[in-house]
């Protein structure tokens, strides 16, 4: 679907649909279509043998490289570890000018105040997972205080993971609150809902559980914590991006997705793009509408690049680590 | 009852420990020296030696933390597996570099012999090329040779396995990880020699074996900035002067010589090692 159109549908439909009642989410949600896990594996792959090739490639790599949330998430993390990862969050390739900055740095709460110091006012955005990030599973008083403390230090955007547990369980209005509460703490922050597919088991609750995010106000659905064995996969980003499509169609409001973990080369990255490309269409192919959480990809992406010009195999310690 | 169909054989790659095909799906016909079919092989691509370099790389460091003792026994082991398949190798040379029987099965011994003779070099090395230094001070000073890292081959075009095996098992000894890319003639007994180093302990990516046109892969290794090393016998003069250049631009280990040098030389073995010099205090 082109820009232009979306404008139109948002021009001309009202808000997305209210939900009063949990038996009313209930049986929106049941109401979805289920998804046909063969096709949707088979486009997925399908789609992953495309090739793009010279400046169509370099075009995807910067495309690619703006839609970084360079992310790190270990508990050995330090203060340093994170300023420098924002020092090449600003300027990937300090050789290269004409490369972009990636579109966020991605910490845990307690290092947000140090990522927005050495960001400042630069148009990199300041991530950080909240609410009891990986699991989830923390009181709802110390998931909103986590949030909310995060806010307060500087975060622009929130990465919030839903209750696995009560999703799996049919706890669906509960799930449902968690969101519209966090969401109502993350004040003008953005709200990234991290659906943990790989915990999800079929694509049917992958979609229900895109819809319910997007239901309860997420701004971006993201697919995992990168913190267990199954992340993100072609197949399961298609259907979220499907589930973003149908959601601008119906209800006018367009909502991002990201797709996290176990993205680390660039041939991958040239997967999700053209799986955004044709389920979402071109206008989903923007730092504002579709990310990639991922810390080692970013080097790839620059080792590719540098590939292109130069016309040989770059060595991986041209760039920095962290 | 009717004859026996014959199971064909298929020449594949040694990329990472696996036998994959060509990522680009080629292949091309291998005669033999009197110019009759003998096999199909993978005829390798750019992206086929991309793959070989990352598998490479990443293997290096650990046949270089293992024990020179350890590289040893795992080189013999090569050499064990050769020796029983003995027969089918001379076969192979014998077709490939057009000899008798004979001649063949003397090549293949002096070869597995040459590869027992690496395997004996792998604890020598530090003693041969590295020492105590003489220095003036109340200090100890070491000079250690360390692999260069990660070296490509590009195999003598004429010697399919005497050859191979100088070029191979020389960067391999000294904690090398090694891409080689086979006589574009006669890669027959260099594929042979692949499989075998699958059960002889090599961790995988250590050793990749290319088949393919030589013209086409060389330079992609000559200019591979991730490769540290190249040996490019298996070119002729002008054209290894040529890759020489693309190698300056990575600042690569080269070595080259006119024809497959059969004298016990360590040539090989001192161009692919780095020597590094270290500073220790006396103690009392």
């Amino acid at each position: 679907m082109a820009p232009e159109e979306i404008g139109v549908i948002i021009a001309r439909s009202n808000d997305a649909p209210t939900i009063e009642s949990e038996a009313q989410l209930r049986a929106l949600l049941s109401g979805l279509s289920g998804v046909d896990a063969v096709g949707v594996e088979a486009r997925a792959a399908k789609l992953a043998t495309r090739s793009i090739k010279k400046s169509t490639k370099m075009t995807a790599i910067d495309l690619a490289i703006s839609m970084v949330d360079l992310t790190t998430l270990e508990g050995a993390d330090t203060p340093g570890r994170v300023r420098s990862l924002c020092t090449k969050a600003l300027r990937p390739d300090p050789r290269d000018l004409t490369v972009p900055s990636v579109a966020a740095v991605c910490v845990y709460p307690d290092l947000v105040a140090q990522a927005r110091t050495a960001l400042g006012d630069a148009n990199v955005s300041v991530a950080a997972v909240a609410t009891a990030f990986p699991s989830g599973r923390a009181s709802m008083a110390v998931k909103l205080l986590d949030v909310r403390e995060a806010v307060e230090a500087g975060a622009d955007e929130i990465d919030m993971v839903i209750d696995r547990g009560a999703f799996l369980a049919g706890r669906l209005g509960q799930v449902y609150e968690e969101i519209v509460a966090v969401k109502q703490a993350c004040g003008d922050a953005h709200l990234k809902v991290i659906l943990e597919t790989g915990e999800l088991v079929t694509y049917d609750n992958v979609r229900r559980a895109s819809w319910l995010a997007m239901l309860a106000g997420a701004d971006f659905i993201k697919t995992s914590t990168g913190k267990v064995a199954v992340n993100a996969t072609p197949p399961v980003a298609l259907v979220m991006l499907e589930a973003v499509r149908d959601f601008a169609e119906t209800s006018g409001r367009v909502v991002g997705v990201k797709v996290a973990g176990g993205i680390r080369s660039t041939k991958d990255a040239m997967k999700y793009l053209v799986i955004v490309n044709e389920t979402a269409g071109s206008a989903w192919l923007t730092p504002q509408r579709f990310r990639f959480g991922a810390s080692s990809l970013l080097n790839d992406l620059l080792m590719q690049r540098l590939k292109q010009q130069r016309g040989a195999y770059v060595r991986p310690d041209e760039f920095s680590g962290d | 009852m009717s004859d026996r169909l014959e199971v064909r054989k298929t020449y594949k790659l040694l990329v990472n420990g696996a036998f994959p095909r060509s990522e680009s799906g080629r292949t091309y016909e291998v005669l033999s020296a009197r110019g009759e079919f003998l096999a199909n092989v993978a005829q390798g691509s750019r992206k086929d030696l991309r793959d070989a370099v990352v598998a490479a790389r990443a293997a290096q460091s650990k046949w270089w933390s293992s024990s020179a003792y350890n590289r040893g026994q795992v080189i013999y082991r090569c050499a064990e597996m050769a020796e029983s398949r003995r027969a089918e190798l001379a076969e192979h040379v014998g077709l490939a570099e057009g000899v008798g029987a004979k001649q063949s099965a003397k090549s293949v011994a002096r070869a597995i012999d040459r590869i027992i003779w690496y395997a004996g070099w792998t604890d020598k090395v530090a003693q041969v090329f590295g020492g105590a230094n003489p220095v003036a001070g109340p200090f100890f000073n070491f000079s250690v040779p360390k692999p260069c890292g990660v070296v490509a081959v590009v195999a003598s075009q004429d010697s399919s396995l005497e050859g191979f095996v100088d070029q191979v098992f020389a960067p391999l000894c000294t904690g090398n990880s090694v891409i080689a890319v086979s006589s574009e003639r006669r890669p027959t007994p260099s594929i042979l020699l692949g499989e075998m180093t699958a059960t002889s302990d090599f961790p995988p990516g250590v050793l990749n074996i290319v088949t393919g046109v030589t013209s086409e892969l060389a330079p992609i290794l000559a200019s591979h900035e991730d490769v540290d090393g190249i040996d490019l016998t298996g070119l002729d003069q002008s054209a290894a002067t040529e890759l020489h250049a693309l190698a300056a631009g990575s600042i690569k280990r080269v070595f080259r010589s006119s024809a497959h040098d059969t004298s016990s030389s360590t040539r090989r073995l001192r161009t692919f090692i780095d020597t590094s010099t270290v500073w220790h205090t006396i103690g009392q």
